[in-house]
């Protein structure tokens, strides 16, 4: 029932009001935000979280794409939206919309994620600790890997559409992120939780990112080409089992290159060819995103509601 | 569904609004400035390393420009969102102690903190932190 509310349009039923509302929200937002002036020093990860937060009352507007093979199944190209908001210096909160076209098959809208991240310390320490956690609603149809848990595997993603949008996860997923920059590396480190809040066992899963900027200098002028505006690094991320099964058996497991290109006039680039490290992982994902942060969205938003910026 | 996600939206929009309006107090006072004699002694003793770098303060402007300007205004002079950076006890502040404040923010006042920028960058903004004229002294 809720599977057929997730379709899009164009296919073979008209949209639901909950895809309209979506749509609707998220024109709204882009269209509000485009008169804000933006900044843009984005880090180039796509599956790894640094312990920066998203500066307040800035809203970060994202969309990602990810090409996955499929070796006993059909291609995919799975994308998600995000709508990151600085609340306050210690607490971002953000939705992402999640779809998916999987080739020769169909288009789905796959639900819904809401995203907080809370820094734990005030000062930065030699370790600095931020707690994630997230709801999520998404069907079975959903791809974009955004993390790896449990036991996922690239069969999890090879069944058709109709059945696997019949699924839906109802899902918790609390992370730790634990961060350092050191010499103009920054190093990244996350340990995953996620709990189905149907009844099915606690998975884990991690991802390790270390990423630096071409030159650790600011140049003069303004320029689109300066090596301090690429930010390359690399991302290992995986699945560690479940309660009952932890470890690296029947896991699967990326290695993925990560670059940024965060350009003067405020959006920033990703490319991340992603290689799977075993029989279980997808051979091949190529992941890539742009982004467009507007500072001063919060005020242009209680500006709205009348209160004072 | 439909309700639970429309209900999730609105109120996931009252609180962008309620902690947007909640982190634009007046920063008028002087207590803001507090923060910099909270600089361990080691940190507020050290020196910029690219103090003699000429293209230090042009570059370290135009970081500012692109990450500081939003809240403490274009002229680092202040905004409700932050305090004015032209203020006595800023220009009387070590390099040291407005590195150390750009690396650690203020976090429960708003500020992030920055030590995203590579050290560098930091020390560039530094730079030209202490080129600025304070308010009320005319330029040497």
């Amino acid at each position: 029932m809720l599977a057929t509310r997730f379709q899009i349009p164009g296919h073979r039923r008209a949209p639901s009001l909950a895809v309209r509302i979506s749509f609707c929200t998220a024109i709204g937002l882009i269209l509000a935000t485009l008169a804000l002036p933006a900044r843009a020093q984005e880090s180039p990860y796509i599956v790894t979280y640094d312990h920066y937060l998203e500066e307040p009352g800035s809203l970060e507007v994202e969309y990602f794409s990810t090409f996955g093979t499929q070796r006993a199944g059909k291609d995919f190209l799975a994308y998600w939206t995000e709508f990151e908001y600085g609340a306050t210096a210690w607490w971002t909160t953000e939705v992402y919309l999640d779809g998916q076209t999987t080739f020769d098959d169909s288009t789905l809208f796959t639900g819904f994620r809401w995203e907080n991240r809370f820094r734990l310390l005030q000062r930065e320490h030699f370790i600095n600790p931020v707690l994630y956690l997230e709801y999520e609603y998404v069907s079975g149809a959903d791809k974009i890997l955004k993390e790896i848990e449990g036991h996922d595997g690239e069969a999890d993603t090879a069944g058709p559409n109709a059945v696997a949008r019949k699924e839906h996860k109802n899902e918790l997923e609390l992370k730790l992120l634990l961060s350092k920059t050191f010499k103009g590396w920054d190093i990244a480190e996350n340990t995953l939780a996620a709990k189905n809040l149907t009844n099915s066992p606690w998975e884990f899963g991690y991802a390790i990112g270390a990423s630096r900027p071409l030159a650790l200098k600011a140049s003069v002028q303004r320029c689109n080409f300066c090596p301090e505006n690429f930010i390359a690094g690399i991302e290992l991320y995986g699945g560690l089992g479940d309660r009952y099964s932890f470890g690296l058996h029947d896991t699967s497991h990326y290695l993925a290159p990560v670059i940024a290109w965060n350009l003067p006039s405020d959006w920033t680039l990703r490319l991340s060819p992603g290689f799977g490290l075993n029989d279980n992982s997808h051979r091949f994902l190529l992941r890539w995103g742009v982004s467009r942060e507007f500072s001063g969205f919060g005020a242009a938003i209680s500006r709205l509601f009348g209160g004072r910026s | 569904m439909t309700v639970r996600g429309s209900a999730i939206l609105l109120l996931l929009t009252q609180g962008v609004v309620t902690a947007q309006t909640n982190s634009v107090p007046a920063r008028k006072d002087s207590s803001v400035y507090s923060e910099l004699a909270k600089a361990p002694k080691k940190a507020a003793a050290r020196h910029n390393p690219l103090g003699h770098d000429p293209d230090a303060v042009a570059a370290g402007g135009k970081l500012f420009a692109l990450h500081c300007a939003e809240c403490h205004g274009e002229k680092a002079e202040g905004s409700r969102k932050a305090p004015s950076l032209l203020a006595e006890q800023v220009e009387q502040a070590t390099p040291g102690t407005l590195f150390w404040i750009l690396t650690n923010g203020v976090v429960r006042h708003g500020m992030p903190v920055w030590s995203k920028l590579p050290e560098p960058q930091r020390w560039q903004i530094v730079s030209y932190l202490k080129s600025l004229t304070p308010a009320g002294k005319s330029p040497q």
